[in-house]
């Protein structure tokens, strides 16, 4: 049994799979509900349910243990009424139940301030703004990216100032982009672009660097010239490749989503968190970040689909 | 063990001298002359292929054979265009040969298919290149699929193939653009016996039935006599031409000829000019140092 689940570089039955699979989310989540609802493993905090005569107490207040445990034993000693507590975790880190129920609740509750958003459009507009920086970047980037990857001559051109920016962190562009293009949606826009169009360009000319030489040769003997070798074997022959980088690539845009909606005037599901944990709602914070995974996930789940769908010689690319 | 008695590979008999006769009265294909390449290596020039000389004739099966490092692909490159010689010319037809061209087909050791088309679009890969329009090419391409026997694969993808599947699309793929030579690099190399050889009878049959001059690179002595009018033998470091054999063995061939005299004998001349007996004892650095590793009184004692 265990032989066969650590059999090096072999590939467990589907069934198997699915199990691992499955448990790699439950691990997590259950590390997560031991610290919530077993007391003794951490519960650092205790909640008063009932303040004695401890002047200071109140219901519903948070003290650290060894705090309470000092007042009860003064209390006692003075043989005044004990205070009374639950032991309890720290506000920030809520149950997952408590999650679970944010996960509804953060979508139905109505914004405090009347001029405030529903979390699902704070969502709808970062998902506009990923979208439109990830395709403006590729729109410039993949061409770019497929130029130096197959003509020298364009490799040396853009590759080394590319190299040279993109380690210059994209946040830093931050208050340019807003001094250039307002505090709206645009110079968010922008940071997503900088995060993702250096990065771009250099993987989209490696992959295409990859790409089988001999395949080029063969097309050449067989009468390609010039620009239709680039059209009919250099970019057929790394588009699935291509498809698994932007996938990837859209992946690192999100995590430049936070910083960009930070910039300018605060939006979007950044702009949610950020209120909520000013409310201590730290659930509905949980549940934001929750639903950034999801969508993220999910994006990549379809993509993968819509891959297989259309490159249906893409198994046997993979195996060779 | 004794030698066996066998003829000189240089007798032919009277079909076989007049099967010559008439070939070499054929216009020739492909003329080399004085080819050189030269390489800049970290220990400075190498020559990888010196003064090459030959020619072909018109559907003559010409089989090149050398040891490895003898620039037998660096050859077959130069002639498809693909590597510039430092000096020297290649003459199809009599006109210089500079860059690859649909005139010179190309089947690769790797296959080389292209995986994200079907079998029908490999193949009409090259009939779209020289501008042939799309019902056409589709109409050619499916009538060399179906003369290498792969009709009902025509749409399947390459990876659904095996190797020699896969090469005989790469063969109707080079064909399909009634290249004037079809130059072959080590094509069945990286399959297993029994394919290889049923291979090697496929070839013959497309060869027999089409117009066109093969140039065949292998490492391979039985497969270089079996399909070969003749035989050009390379040696290494340089490159160089060392004979060219015109084998005796009478066309068609069979694979019964393989154990024939004629066989044996064009066999044993190879052997002679690409294995030669070691004279320069020195230097032994390819050598085992073989020592028995087994207990004498171990239970099987001996192999033999």
């Amino acid at each position: 049994m265990f032989s066969k689940l650590f059999a090096v570089r072999k590939k467990l039955d589907t069934k198997q799979r699915v199990y691992v699979s499955i448990l790699s989310f439950l691990v997590p989540l259950m590390l997560w509900s031991l610290i919530s609802y077993v007391p003794f493993l951490w519960h650092p905090k205790v909640e008063i349910t009932e303040p004695g005569d401890v002047s200071y107490f109140t219901e519903g207040m948070m003290v650290d243990r060894e705090l309470f445990d000092k007042e009860v034993e003064t209390a006692t000693s003075q043989l005044k009424k004990v205070p009374e507590g639950e032991r309890a975790n720290p506000i920030y880190l809520p149950a997952p139940h408590e999650v679970a129920t944010a996960l509804y609740t953060a979508f139905t509750t109505e914004p405090m301030r009347r001029n405030e958003k529903w979390l699902h459009e704070s969502l709808w507009d970062s998902i506009q703004v990923i979208f439109w920086g990830f395709v403006i970047s590729s729109i410039l980037g993949v061409p770019l990216g497929i130029l130096a990857g197959t003509y020298d001559v364009f490799s040396r051109l853009f590759e080394p100032f590319i190299e040279f920016f993109r380690y210059l962190p994209a946040p830093a562009f931050g208050a340019l982009a807003v001094a250039i293009l307002g505090i709206h949606e645009a110079p968010k826009i922008a940071i997503i672009f900088i995060g993702t169009f250096f990065q771009q360009v250099l993987v989209v000319s490696n992959t295409t660097r990859k790409l089988d030489p001999s395949l080029l040769e063969a097309a050449m003997t067989l009468g390609a010239r010039r620009i239709t070798l680039l059209f009919r074997v250099v970019i057929p022959g790394i588009i699935t490749h291509l498809f698994k980088d932007l996938r990837i690539l859209l992946g690192w845009a999100w995590t430049y989503l936070i910083v960009a909606e930070l910039i300018g005037a605060s939006s979007g599901i950044t702009w949610f968190i950020t209120q909520q944990a000013r409310y201590k709602n730290f659930d509905n914070v949980y549940a934001a970040i929750i639903i950034i995974g999801i969508i993220g996930l999910t994006t990549d789940i379809i993509l993968a689909a819509i891959g297989r769908k259309i490159f249906p010689w893409e198994k046997g690319v993979a195996k060779a | 063990m004794s030698k066996l008695e066998l003829p000189s590979y240089l007798e032919q008999s009277e079909a076989v001298r007049d099967r010559f006769d008439r070939m070499k009265k054929r216009p020739v294909t492909l003329q080399v002359k004085n080819l050189h390449k030269e390489f800049d290596s970290p220990q400075g020039k190498v020559t990888a292929l010196k003064d090459i000389n030959f020619e072909t004739y018109k559907r003559e099966f010409v089989c090149v054979i050398g040891p490895s490092g003898c620039g037998k692909s660096t050859l077959i490159r130069i002639l498809a265009g693909l590597e510039t010689p430092s000096s020297g010319e290649v003459l199809l037809d009599g006109a210089a040969v500079s860059e690859p061209g649909p005139d010179r087909g190309m089947v690769f050791q790797g296959y080389t298919l292209f995986p994200w088309l079907t079998v029908k679009k490999n193949v009409m890969f090259g009939l779209e290149m020289s501008g042939h329009g799309k019902t056409n090419s589709e109409e050619q391409a499916l009538q060399w699929i179906d003369l290498v026997g792969l009709s009902k694969f025509a749409n399947a993808y390459p990876h659904q193939l095996s190797g020699g599947m896969k090469q005989r699309v790469a063969i109707a793929r080079a064909l399909a653009n009634q290249p004037r030579i079809l130059l072959m690099d080590e094509p069945f190399g990286a399959l297993d016996a029994q394919t290889r050889s049923k291979m090697q009878s496929y070839l013959h049959e497309i060869w027999k039935n089409i117009d066109v001059t093969i140039l065949f690179i292998t490492h391979d002595l039985d497969e270089a006599i079996y399909l070969a009018d003749r035989v050009l033998v390379l040696k290494a470091h340089p490159g160089e031409v060392q004979e060219v054999i015109e084998v005796p063995v009478p066309q068609p061939r069979s694979p019964e000829q393989l154990l024939s005299p004629e066989f044996l004998a064009t066999k044993r001349r190879l052997e002679e000019l690409i294995h030669p007996p070691e004279e320069d004892v020195g230097i032994d650095e390819d050598k085992m140092n073989m020592v028995r590793m087994v207990d004498v009184k171990h239970e099987v004692e001996s192999v033999f």
